[in-house]
């Protein structure tokens, strides 16, 4: 593997021996002295193009257990503005000769660009409203833990999935690992032709008590705004999970930062069926095993393009 | 009395002797091998192949009864970014490029900076245009001042001075009651209004086709429904006030019924086509290369088989490419960021003979018919093979293998969305307005001094 773009490219065995690396990486946690030696004097830079602070210290402390050297590279929306494109930003900071990129920004496929403008394993840490692997691969890493096995769950995304570069992540994980992936939410926040990756559509909660695993996603307030939903009372009426919704034998994710009282009722977060935070401890674990496996090996030429061809011809 | 409409920089008339190429003209009703004499820039002699010998003065190309001598083509739609965005293409590069495809004429579009709106910059670009342009080029001036969809423009004015119709290509009319004052006027000042069909309170802020692949890649989608809603909407305004429009560059299976039942109510409505949108699919855009990114946005492969339809069987009049280009450092960002286009002068031809023709799904004949057919639309003068008539003809090697910008282009931009295609058929000579205004690099001429 030379960079992780997206869980699309990724099969079950390659989930499968991250998930496993990161659980051999889930013992120096444990230990009083939280750090190995297996990057030493290699260089991550952190570079992101929105606001982020789990995710970014996630991804510098998995990379500061592993010893390597980590820059943090926060680029305001508006430097691009200014004048200085991300080409030529990944071109300045390549100079500094990381070993990998950590990339975060508000556009999709924006790392697989990068990957191609520089020789840096480059990770995506998001991009746009694509895809966010780190996100579902540290999701089946928790739920491995808690379920013992994903093959025949039944996950429900609830929630703004048409803004959600989580669901996507997850949507196509959560159904490599073998589970069946239901989506509810409003009309307005379900993209059309999304049942084309796999998974079921519902716009009520009505059939929720036959999941196993209740994934909630985060209810931007800007979104109000842009009348996606008439209000966020309503939304909290039609699809907040809460005490009345949550089973006992379910489990409740959320990738935070949570808004109590809009998506997840205060309850439900401080309830024993919440991994909630089993996930953000997930996501150091699970951050270096991907460090290790772009970082640790030797790496593999890039692969050649595709042949184009013309529609219509034969 | 009004200005030429069209308008072309000055060119030595060309001398030629085709000999023994193949001619095919739907109009003048040719396809057999013919000698075909050029004197002076004009269509001298028609003669049985292989009878005619060329003068001292004559260039000779021999055709060996398999080059295929062709109308040139007309464009009804292309952006030469002039005045204001010579960076991307300028009226000099723009002609060399859509020469390059075989085509004798042009209509530029008005989204320029500043937007073509007054008389004054009109006469301005046609002068530039009798000094650069290589071949014929008609504006299109805006149908609102600075295509903000409030005020008309001098429209009467604009067509004294050789304005060809009107559009607001790039920034369409939203307000119903605005297109229809714009409808009515034209009954003063005439002129074809070519309308860029696009609700934005349905496409808002969309980069791509909405379907499964904008669903997968996480990318805000374009329905259909923002053109085919709005070409129902002009062709009822266009019906009720008997006016003549012209629908661009149509994307989806809706809207081409939208244009069949307003041509079956009698409506005078007529509608073009791009290379991309009857080749491509969103199925394209899945790797998010901003080549790919394009108005209307490629759609469904049903759609796609819907315009190819409307093209063969008439509801579509004719193919424009849209040629937008675009400068490299604009297009080399994230899809989101990327400017909308992609060009196609270059390759239109080759492109859909590649794709439709060679493929069985269109005949030769009709194929040319439709890349002619935007002059008449837009009451210009078709190329017509026949003696008499000024030389506007292109020769094709239909043959010829090549690999699409390998030898880099004669635009300015290179965002063309075939880049890197392998296409069968090559335009190795191109004449426009009786001048030879084009020659494929490696094609030598027999018998030239």
């Amino acid at each position: 593997m030379n960079h992780l773009l997206s869980i699309e490219e990724l099969d079950r065995p390659a989930i499968e021996r991250i998930v496993e690396q990161a659980t051999r990486f889930s013992e120096v946690s444990d230990r009083e002295i939280k750090k190995v030696p297996a990057l030493r004097g290699r260089m991550v830079l952190n570079l992101f193009y929105e606001a982020s602070t789990r995710t970014r210290s996630s991804f510098e402390l998995a990379a500061k257990r592993l010893s390597a050297d980590v820059v943090n590279f926060a680029a305001s929306g508006s430097s691009v503005e200014k004048g200085e494109s991300l080409k030529d930003t990944v071109l300045t900071l390549s100079a500094h000769k990381p070993d990998a990129i950590v990339l975060r920004t508000p556009w999709a496929g924006a790392s697989e660009l990068v990957s191609k403008w520089c020789s840096a394993a480059i990770v995506n840490a998001g991009d746009g409203k694509h895809e966010h692997p780190t996100q579902a691969l540290l999701d089946v890493y928790t739920l491995r833990r808690r379920l013992g096995g994903i093959d025949g769950a039944s996950i429900w995304i609830v929630g703004d999935v048409a803004h959600s570069r989580v669901a996507r992540s997850n949507i196509i994980a959560f159904q490599r690992m073998g589970a069946r992936v239901t989506l509810a939410g409003p009309p307005t926040l379900i993209p059309r032709g999304i049942e084309a990756l796999g998974c079921d559509v519902r716009f009520t909660l009505e059939e929720l008590p036959s999941a196993d695993v209740v994934y909630a996603l985060r209810m931007q307030r800007e979104r109000m705004h842009e009348t996606w939903v008439p209000s966020l009372r309503e939304y909290a009426s039609w699809y907040q999970i809460n005490g009345r919704r949550l089973h006992p034998r379910q489990v409740l994710m959320h990738p935070g930062p949570v808004n109590r009282g809009v998506e997840l009722s205060g309850e439900v977060v401080d309830s024993p069926q919440a991994v909630i935070t089993a996930q953000v401890e997930a996501g150091v674990v699970v951050r270096m095993a991907v460090l290790y496996e772009l970082l640790a090996g030797p790496r593999e030429p890039h692969a050649s393009a595709r042949p184009m061809t013309v529609a219509g011809a034969s | 009395m009004a200005a030429q409409p069209l308008v072309h920089g000055p060119q030595p008339p060309a001398d030629l002797l085709l000999r023994d190429v193949h001619v095919l003209d739907p109009r003048s009703g040719l396809d057999a091998r013919h000698d075909v004499c050029v004197r002076g820039g004009a269509i001298a002699e028609l003669a049985a192949p292989a009878t005619l010998e060329a003068e001292a003065d004559q260039e000779l190309i021999d055709g060996g009864g398999r080059l295929r001598l062709l109308p040139a083509l007309f464009d009804p739609h292309v952006h030469l970014r002039t005045p204001g965005q010579e960076h991307k293409e300028d009226l000099q590069s723009g002609t060399r490029a859509a020469a390059a495809g075989g085509y004798a004429g042009v209509l530029a579009m008005p989204n320029t900076d500043p937007v073509l709106d007054s008389a004054p910059l009109l006469r301005s670009l046609r002068d530039a245009a009798a000094r650069e342009a290589c071949i014929s080029i008609g504006f299109l001036p805006a149908i609102t001042r600075g295509l903000q969809g409030e005020q008309l423009t001098e429209m009467a004015e604009l067509r004294q001075e050789g304005a060809v119709g009107f559009t607001d290509d790039g920034r369409p009319v939203q307000s119903a009651g605005m297109l229809r004052k714009a409808l009515q006027y034209q009954r003063l000042c005439g002129g074809v209004l070519a309308l860029h069909e696009e609700d934005r309170t349905l496409s808002r802020g969309g980069c791509m086709h909405e379907g499964v692949v904008s669903a997968a890649l996480g990318l805000s989608g374009i329905p259909t429904l923002s053109e085919s809603t709005m070409v129902a909407r002009d062709a009822a305004l266009a019906g009720y006030e008997d006016a003549r429009v012209h629908f661009q560059h149509l994307s989806c299976a809706d809207s081409v019924a939208a244009v069949a039942q307003a041509k079956a109510r009698g409506y005078r409505v007529s509608a073009e086509v791009t290379p991309h949108h009857l080749l491509l699919t969103e199925q394209d855009v899945r790797g998010m290369d901003t080549r790919m990114k394009m108005h209307p946005p490629l759609a469904t492969e049903g759609d796609r088989l819907a315009l190819v339809e409307g093209l063969r069987a008439g509801t579509i009049d004719c193919v424009a490419t849209d040629h937008a280009p675009h400068a490299r450092d604009e297009k080399e960002v994230p899809f989101e960021q990327a400017p909308m286009g992609t060009t196609g002068s270059e390759t239109a031809f080759a492109a859909l003979h590649t794709g439709l023709v060679l493929s069985g799904v269109l005949g030769l004949d009709l194929l040319i018919e439709r890349m002619t057919a935007g002059a008449g639309l837009f009451d210009l003068p078709t190329a017509l093979i026949a003696p008499g008539e000024p030389a506007n003809v292109m020769l094709a090697d239909l043959d010829a293998v090549w690999v699409a910008g390998e030898h880099g282009w004669e635009s300015r931009s290179e965002n063309c969305c075939f880049a890197g295609r392998s296409l069968t058929g090559r335009v190795l000579l191109t004449v426009a307005a009786g001048a030879a205004v084009y020659r494929e690099r490696a094609f030598s001429m027999a018998g030239a001094p």
